[in-house]
């Protein structure tokens, strides 16, 4: 009649859940892996517009020249993530690796899962010298390069809504007090002093990034990142915590900014309603408020400027911090045909005049030099010569942390920077949990 | 994936369809044959990467170098890291909430629907309409309409709405219990309309005539009636609320900061997201073990002959 006989439904059940982790490892690792066969090299990328459509065109046109066939699937950011790093583990690598340089690179360099690069970059001289030198940083992993700079440079940037200030009597701010009295103007006037999508944990991030830069100089982040012992610890970092706490006891973010999350872009929606005055964003967003804010962007009321600096502070008003731009990496485990087609679309296809005339029409700055002309005549001249010249002059361009520090401490990281967010650590506790990480 | 039904329903194709009365019983090798394609699939999909894991939980690995042996290393570092402990208070707070929320919702409708009314057909169907949504689409459905700026609160211009859902540690386990129970008491509430319907009716007319109110009738003959269906869905619900991720994941990774990282979360965070695979799978085994353990004392409360009917004297 009823008999109840579950347990072993639930073992089931449970060691199929719990086991997830080990069935990952042996999963399928998707079409065209392996590295393909004969002269074709393979290759993941991410989808979405516009780079989706831009890299596809690219491959498109490589392969109509015969020099070798470019196999591209597309996958969504996330999962893309997740999966490449299971695929690299299982030996299924795509013969060419979509990345961001940095702390994941360090770890496949370090694993002997990329080819190191130097040697043929050292004899394409002129290819080389085709890339702002500044974006060749995060592709080094201890003096010898992994990857080859893809796409365009995304710098995180202060946006602020041009009419809103005028409406506060604010302007865009050049310092730490000005950016404070901004802050003051707009909770009188009714809206919010700065969106930030909270939920997302690396929005919150792009404010260290800039505040431990303007405190300490780019160089108390390179020794983080360069694994020094104690570099966490480092006043500077401190004091950062410290300038968080300012924001936060000023209500200086949107109220609810908690719960919000950058995947809905109600961040930007925030900033391009009229509903907040300033917004520390990736430079992508400017396509993005372009295409969803009605005439946000074309009636000028989107404004732009270098992130403040700190009176006493060592760091530079010129000074970036963000995404220099992608990478793409070469598998080991791929065959020499594969590696040889790879290198030719290197060479011949990745970063063509088409390319990058596609990267600048889209809104954006190819990392390659030579670009003036062709962002002076786009529509958004204003914007991207502005990002070209930031670029161009920056003395230091630090990497977004998450991706310049290994994964482990990178989750630790995110974690703790939402605590230190919400009030649950102070900026002592934050150092220490962060120094904890590196040990 | 709350109970990874797939692996579930060979196992239910495992025992044979009711046999014609005074047939012979099948000679073994059948048994073997009727047994080998959930056999196949048990072995698989559920005992060798369990081993795995355990294999693994004695590792160092960083999910593409080399596996290293260290013995206890993964183990130490699982027991004293605080977020084990953390993620497993959560967990446990997790099963309690949803029991305690869902059950008597649960068999409440259950009893209602079991009615024959034709109305009551047409709001069983309504009901059940969350239980055909993917867990991904329901979290991220929710993360929209819970929006402090753009969400329901504007929406419908409701004020009261626009509240810090997923920001406030407490708000946030609100949400989550909520939206679980949306999810999962349709579920639920199918197995007891199913359990109420199979009481037979000459038990309500022998109490009617006994003079038993309608409650009385309740709680006298339907809940004890239901007492195995009771253990069923409470196994199910005890064993799903530990695997909870999907909805976690997608509506708030774990925060705000970590106050809803249960610990089948911290797993996938720790092994995907930190590449620390050893200490995830030593998560996975503690997964394992206290998801076996609640299962066998969910079921021992049935009491030991578990094949005694419940319906003496019906």
């Amino acid at each position: 009649m009823h008999t109840p006989n579950l347990s072993r439904r639930s073992l089931l059940g449970l060691s199929a859940g719990a086991s997830a982790i080990a069935l990952a490892g042996c999963g399928t690792a998707g079409p065209g892996a392996g590295g393909g066969g004969g002269d074709t090299a393979t290759f993941w990328a991410l989808s979405g517009q516009p780079n989706e459509g831009i890299y596809g065109d690219a491959v498109e046109a490589f392969n109509a020249e015969g020099e070798g066939t470019v196999e591209i699937t597309f996958f969504q950011n996330d999962a893309y993530k997740q999966k490449i790093r299971t695929a690299i583990g299982a030996g299924e690598a795509p013969t060419i690796i979509y990345g961001w340089g940095g702390g994941g690179l360090r770890t496949y360099a370090e694993e002997s899962q990329v080819d190191d690069l130097t040697g043929w970059l050292g004899e394409n001289a002129a290819f080389r010298d085709r890339f702002v030198e500044s974006v060749w940083g995060a592709a080094t992993v201890d003096e010898k390069v992994y990857a080859v700079p893809l796409g365009s440079t995304q710098p995180i940037i202060l946006f602020h809504n041009t009419k809103v200030l005028e409406d506060i009597g604010g302007a865009a701010p050049a310092t730490w007090d000005e950016l404070l009295d901004v802050v003051e103007k707009a909770k009188s006037a009714g809206v919010a002093p700065i969106s930030l999508a909270g939920q997302s944990r690396w929005t919150s991030m792009m404010w260290l990034e800039y505040l431990l830069d303007r405190v300490g100089g780019p160089e108390v982040f390179a020794r983080i990142a360069a694994g020094e012992p104690d570099a966490w610890l480092d006043p500077a970092v401190i004091t950062m915590g410290e300038r968080v706490q300012e924001l936060l006891e000023a209500k200086a973010f949107a109220d609810g900014f908690e719960s919000m999350a950058a995947d809905s872009n109600t961040d930007q929606a925030l900033l391009w309603s009229d509903k907040a005055a300033l917004m520390l964003h990736g430079g992508w967003t400017f396509g993005s408020m372009k295409a969803s804010g009605g005439d946000f962007v074309q009636s000028g009321r989107l404004g732009f400027s270098a992130f403040p600096t700190i009176e006493g502070g060592k760091g530079e008003l010129s000074n970036l911090v963000g995404n220099p731009c992608n990478y793409l990496s070469i598998s080991s485990s791929a065959t020499d045909e594969a590696k040889e087609v790879a290198k030719t679309y290197f060479l011949d296809g990745y970063m063509t005049e088409d390319v990058t005339k596609a990267i600048v029409e889209s809104g954006a700055v190819p990392v390659v030099t030579g670009q003036d002309d062709a962002l002076a005549a786009s529509e958004d001249a204003e914007y991207l010569q502005w990002v070209y010249t930031s670029l161009q002059d920056a003395p230091a361009f630090t990497q977004s942390w998450d991706q310049a520090l290994q994964p482990t401490v990178a989750e630790t990281l995110l974690v703790t920077i939402e605590q230190l967010f919400l009030g649950q650590v102070t900026p002592e506790q934050f150092a220490e949990t962060m120094n904890g990480t590196a040990a | 994936m709350t109970t990874a039904s797939p692996a579930s329903a060979p196992a239910r194709a495992q025992r044979p369809g009711r046999r014609p009365a005074g047939a012979p019983e099948p000679v073994q090798l059948s048994h073997l044959l009727f047994a080998a394609p959930a056999l196949l699939f048990f072995t698989v999909f559920a005992l060798l990467p369990l081993i795995g894991v355990v294999v693994l939980s004695f590792t160092t690995w960083n999910g593409i170098g080399t596996i290293e042996f260290t013995g206890l290393t993964s183990w130490k570092e699982a027991l004293t890291r605080s977020s084990t402990w953390h993620g497993l208070w959560l967990v446990m707070l997790m099963i309690a909430a949803t029991w305690l929320l869902q059950t008597p919702l649960s068999i409440l409708l259950g009893t209602f629907l079991a009615g024959a009314q034709r109305y009551r057909n047409v709001l069983a169907i309504l009901y059940f309409l969350p239980l055909l949504l993917s867990s991904a689409a329901i979290a991220i459905t929710f993360k929209s309409l819970l929006d402090p700026n753009f969400g329901l609160a504007s929406g419908l211009n409701i004020a009261w709405l626009a509240q810090n859902w997923l920001g406030d540690a407490r708000l946030v386990w609100v949400v989550l219990l909520f939206i679980i129970a949306w999810q999962f008491i349709p579920f639920h509430t199918l197995i007891y309309q199913g359990a109420v319907r199979q009481i037979p009716a000459s038990m309500y007319e022998a109490a009617q005539i006994d003079g038993a109110s309608r409650a009385r009738r309740f709680l006298s003959i339907t809940l004890p009636q239901l007492k195995f269906t009771m253990i069923t869905s409470s196994t199910l619900m005890v064993v799903g609320a530990l695997t909870y991720f999907d909805i976690i994941f997608v509506l708030t990774q774990g925060g705000p900061g970590v106050a809803t990282r249960i610990l089948p979360l911290d797993m996938y965070l720790t092994g995907f997201r930190g590449n620390e695979m050893g200490v995830a799978s030593c998560l996975a085994v503690m997964l394992v073990v206290i998801g076996l353990g609640l299962a066998l004392g969910v079921q021992s409360l049935g009491g030991k002959d578990a094949s005694a009917s419940q319906m003496e004297g019906a």
